[in-house]
C-alpha cells in the first residue's frame, strides 16, 4: 500500500513539476546551450544561418585580448569594492533599525527607496546630480565653498569608477539590509538575555554572538549581490557606455555581440563571463563556507 | 435589374475593392529628433495616396537602433518596412536592405548630391536613399563676438584666443560660468566626429584612407589632438570628456558658451522662442588647423532604407522616394532647419529666408570629411570605437600622444578589413 502511494506521490511531483521543467529548458537551458554553440562557430549577426564550426578560435580570441583582461579587472574591481561597503553599511543600517526605535516602520519602507528606482532612472538622476555645470552637487560643493568651480565627476578616468561604485551602493545597499535583517529577526533572543545578564558588553556581544550567527544570512547576501555586480551592465552603460574605465565584461561581450556583428566571438565572451560568474560563485560558497553552515541550520 | 446596371455595379464594386486594396499601410522607423517632422511627412502621403504609414519612434541615441535593427533583420520579420539610417549603418545592413533601382524614377535619384547618393550606393545596389545632409558646424555668440571686437576665427587657434578672451573677459565681468568652447569628448561614435574634424583640418587625413591604408599615424594628427587636450580645464570644461551632443547643447543654450560645435539642429533649437540666445546665434564653417587646410566637418548624412524582408516593396520605395523627395525636404528644412540633401533646394528663396546659413554650409558640404565607413565597411564599428576610445585616453590621460597613434594605427590595421 504505502509504495503504491509513494508511487503515486511521485508521480504527482514530476506532474507538478514538468511544466517548470519545459519552461526552464525553453528560456535557460535552451539559450545557454545556443551560446555556447555559438560559441564554437564564426557566425554572424547579420546571417546566423551561414556558419562553420571554428573549434576554440573564439576563446583563443578572447582570452588574448587585452581588452577583455582590462574589463575583467574592471569588473573585479567593481564587485569586490562596491559589495564590501553595502555590507559593512548594510550590516551597519540592519543593526540600527534592528533596534526599537520610534518610527521604525516607517525607516524600513523609505530605506527601501533606492532600491525600488530602475537602474537606467537612478543612473540617469545621479547623472544630472553630478553634471559639472548644471548638476546639484557641485552647486553645493561651490556653495560650501570647497572648491571655486564644479566637479567633472563622470568626464575624469580616475573619478568615474568612484561614481559608478558610489551609485551601485546607493541603490543596492537596501537590499543587504533587508538580507541581514531578516536574518538578525531570526537570531534566538534568549542568547542575547543571557549575556545582558552575565554583563558582557554590547560590542563583545556583537563580535561573539551576533556576527558568527549572522555569517550565513550575510553569506547569502554578500554571494547574491556579488553574482549581480559581476554581470553588471546597466549603470555603466547608461553612465557612459564605451568609456573603457567602466567598461564591465557584460558590455564587452555584448559590444562584440551587436556592435561588431560577431556572434562568434560574442558568444564566446558571453560564455567567458558565464564562467567567471561562476567560479566566483563557488569561490565564495567554498570560503563561507555557505553549503555546511545551511545544512547545520 | 438590367444588364447595363449590373455592370455599372461590378464596376463600382471592382472600383472599391481595388481602392481598398490600394489602401495599404506600412511601417517606418524615424529618429528621435525629427519624430515630429516624419508624422507630418506621413500625414502628407496619406493625404496624397491614401495609404498609411505608420512612424516608429527610435531610440534618443541612436546607436541603441542598432540590435533593434538587427533583431528584427535577422529574424527576416516582415513587421517593418522602411527603416532610418545613418551612414555609417549602411555596411552593416548592407545585406538586409532592398535594392531600390528601377523602383524610384532615375530623375529623383539624380536629384541629390551625388556623393550622397553614391555613400548609399554598395556593389551596385542602391539601398538607401539620402533624407537630409548633417554636418559639423561651429556655432557662437554673435552678440558677444560683436560686443569684443571680435572677427569669426578662421584657425582653431584664432578660435581658442578668440574663446580664452571673451571666456576670460565675461567671468571677470561678473558671468562666471561662462566657458569658450563646448564640443562632445565623451567615449562614442560623437568623439569620431569631432577627432576627425580637427584632425581633417590639420591635414592629418581621415583615419584611413579611400584604398584602406591606415593613415591616423602622422604628426599633424599628433598635433590637433595635442591641441585639442590643452583647451580642456581652459577653454573648455573638464566635463566634455563625457558630454555628447545633448549635455553640450544645453551648456551652449544656457548662455555659457561663446563657441559651440554641433550639427545643424541646434540652429532650430537654439531659436526656439523663450530660449536664452535667440537671435545671439551664428554659425559659420568649422575652421582648419593651418592655413591652406579645408574646413572639414564631419559628414553624417542620413538615409531611408526599405528592409528586404517587407511584403510591401513597391510602396516602400514610393515613400520613400516621398518622404526623400524635394517637398518633404523643404518642409523639414523650413520647419525644423534640416540641410536638404537635394542641391536645387539650395537656391530656394523660401528655404534660404528661413534659414540664411544654408548658403554658408554649402562649402561646408563640399569640404566635409567622412568617416571611413565606406572601406571599412561591416568593420566600421570596431574600427571607430578602437578610435575613439584611443583619443579619449589621449584627450584625458597623461599619455604620449605620438606613442598612442602609432599603436592605434597598429591596431586598426588589424581591425579594418570588412567581411
Amino acid at each position: 500500500m504505502s509504495t503504491r502511494l509513494a508511487r503515486r506521490e511521485h508521480r504527482a511531483a514530476w506532474l507538478f513539476l514538468t511544466p517548470l521543467a519545459l519552461v526552464m529548458l525553453l528560456v535557460a537551458v535552451w539559450p545557454l546551450s545556443r551560446t555556447v554553440f555559438f560559441a564554437f562557430t564564426n557566425a554572424y549577426l547579420d546571417d546566423p544561418t551561414n556558419y562553420s564550426m571554428v573549434g576554440i578560435d573564439n576563446f583563443i580570441e578572447v582570452l588574448t585580448d587585452s581588452g577583455w583582461w582590462h574589463v575583467v579587472r574592471n569588473t573585479l574591481v567593481f564587485t569586490s569594492i562596491s559589495v564590501a561597503i553595502e555590507t559593512v553599511l548594510g550590516l551597519a543600517i540592519a543593526l540600527l533599525i534592528n533596534e526599537a526605535i520610534p518610527g521604525r516602520g516607517l525607516v524600513r519602507a523609505a530605506i527601501l527607496v533606492p532600491w525600488a528606482i530602475p537602474v537606467v532612472v537612478a543612473t540617469k538622476i545621479w547623472d544630472w546630480m553630478l553634471n559639472d555645470q548644471f548638476g546639484v552637487i557641485n552647486a553645493l560643493i561651490v556653495g560650501l565653498g570647497l572648491s571655486d568651480h564644479g566637479i567633472a565627476w563622470t568626464a575624469n578616468s580616475s573619478l568615474i569608477m568612484g561614481v559608478v561604485i558610489f551609485i551601485d551602493v546607493w541603490m543596492t545597499t537596501p537590499f543587504m539590509v533587508l538580507l541581514i535583517l531578516a536574518g538578525l529577526q531570526l537570531l534566538p533572543g534568549e542568547i542575547f538575555e543571557a549575556a545582558h545578564v552575565d554583563g558582557i558588553p554590547a560590542w563583545k556581544r556583537f563580535w561573539s554572538i551576533t556576527l558568527p550567527l549572522l555569517t550565513p544570512a550575510i553569506g547569502v547576501a554578500v554571494l547574491f549581490r556579488a553574482l549581480d555586480a559581476l554581470r553588471m551592465f546597466d549603470l555603466a552603460y547608461v553612465l557612459s557606455a564605451s568609456n573603457e574605465n567602466i567598461m564591465t565584461v557584460s558590455i564587452y561581450a555584448r559590444d562584440r555581440l551587436i556592435s561588431y556583428q560577431e556572434l562568434g566571438v560574442g558568444s564566446a565572451a558571453a560564455s567567458c563571463v558565464f564562467l567567471l560568474v561562476a567560479f566566483v560563485a563557488i569561490l565564495i560558497i567554498g570560503v563561507l563556507r555557505l553549503d555546511r553552515s545551511a545544512g547545520a541550520a | 435589374m438590367s444588364i447595363k446596371s449590373i455592370a455599372l455595379g461590378a464596376t463600382m464594386f471592382l472600383t472599391m475593392m481595388a481602392g481598398a486594396a490600394q489602401a495599404e499601410s506600412i511601417s517606418v522607423f524615424c529618429g528621435a529628433t525629427d519624430y515630429d517632422l516624419c508624422v507630418k511627412a506621413a500625414d502628407a502621403w496619406k493625404a496624397k495616396t491614401g495609404n498609411e504609414a505608420k512612424i516608429n519612434k527610435m531610440p534618443a541615441l541612436l546607436d541603441d537602433a542598432i540590435p533593434l535593427y538587427q533583431q528584427l533583420l535577422a529574424a527576416k520579420s516582415p513587421d517593418v518596412d522602411v527603416l532610418f539610417l545613418d551612414v555609417i549603418w549602411l555596411g552593416m545592413f548592407k545585406n538586409n536592405l532592398l535594392d531600390l533601382k528601377g523602383k524610384i524614377p532615375q530623375a529623383d535619384i539624380d536629384a541629390h548630391f551625388k556623393s550622397t547618393v553614391g555613400a548609399g550606393e554598395i556593389n551596385g545596389e542602391l539601398i538607401a536613399m539620402p533624407a537630409y545632409m548633417d554636418v559639423g558646424l561651429m556655432f557662437y555668440r554673435k552678440d558677444l563676438l560683436e560686443k569684443y571686437g571680435k572677427p569669426e576665427p578662421k584657425t582653431w587657434d584664432e578660435l581658442a584666443a578668440t574663446a580664452k578672451e571673451i571666456q576670460d573677459k565675461e567671468r571677470a565681468a561678473g558671468n562666471g560660468d561662462m566657458w569658450g568652447y563646448t564640443w562632445q569628448a565623451k567615449s562614442y561614435e560623437g568623439l569620431t566626429c569631432d577627432a576627425i574634424e580637427l584632425i581633417a583640418s590639420n591635414g592629418g587625413g581621415t583615419i584611413i584612407s579611400d584604398d584602406g591604408k591606415v593613415t591616423i599615424d602622422n604628426p599633424e594628427a599628433a598635433e590637433a589632438i595635442t591641441r585639442a587636450k590643452g583647451w580642456i580645464g581652459t577653454i573648455t570644461p573638464e566635463g566634455v570628456l563625457n558630454y555628447d551632443e545633448e549635455a553640450s547643447r544645453a551648456v551652449f543654450e544656457a548662455g555659457n558658451s561663446v563657441f559651440h560645435r554641433n550639427w545643424p539642429y541646434v540652429w532650430g533649437t537654439s531659436q526656439t522662442a523663450g530660449g536664452k540666445i535667440v537671435g545671439k546665434v551664428g554659425m559659420m564653417p568649422l575652421p582648419v588647423g593651418k592655413e591652406g587646410q579645408k574646413s572639414s566637418g564631419c559628414l553624417g548624412p542620413m538615409y531611408f532604407g526599405a528592409s528586404k524582408y517587407t511584403t510591401h516593396p513597391e510602396l516602400s520605395a514610393e515613400f520613400i522616394a516621398f518622404i526623400t523627395g524635394p517637398e518633404m525636404q523643404k518642409m523639414r528644412a523650413v520647419e525644423g532647419a534640416y540641410s536638404p540633401s537635394i542641391s536645387a533646394l539650395y537656391s530656394d528663396p523660401d528655404v534660404l529666408a528661413k534659414l540664411p546659413f544654408l548658403k554658408d554650409t554649402a562649402p561646408a558640404f563640399a569640404d566635409s570629411a567622412a568617416r571611413p565607413s565606406g572601406y571599412t565597411g561591416t568593420s566600421y564599428n570596431r574600427v571607430s570605437q578602437a578610435f575613439y576610445r584611443a583619443v579619449h585616453d589621449m584627450l584625458s590621460g597623461e599619455a604620449d600622444v605620438k606613442a598612442d597613434l602609432t599603436s592605434l594605427a597598429a591596431k586598426l590595421e588589424k581591425l579594418k578589413e570588412s567581411r
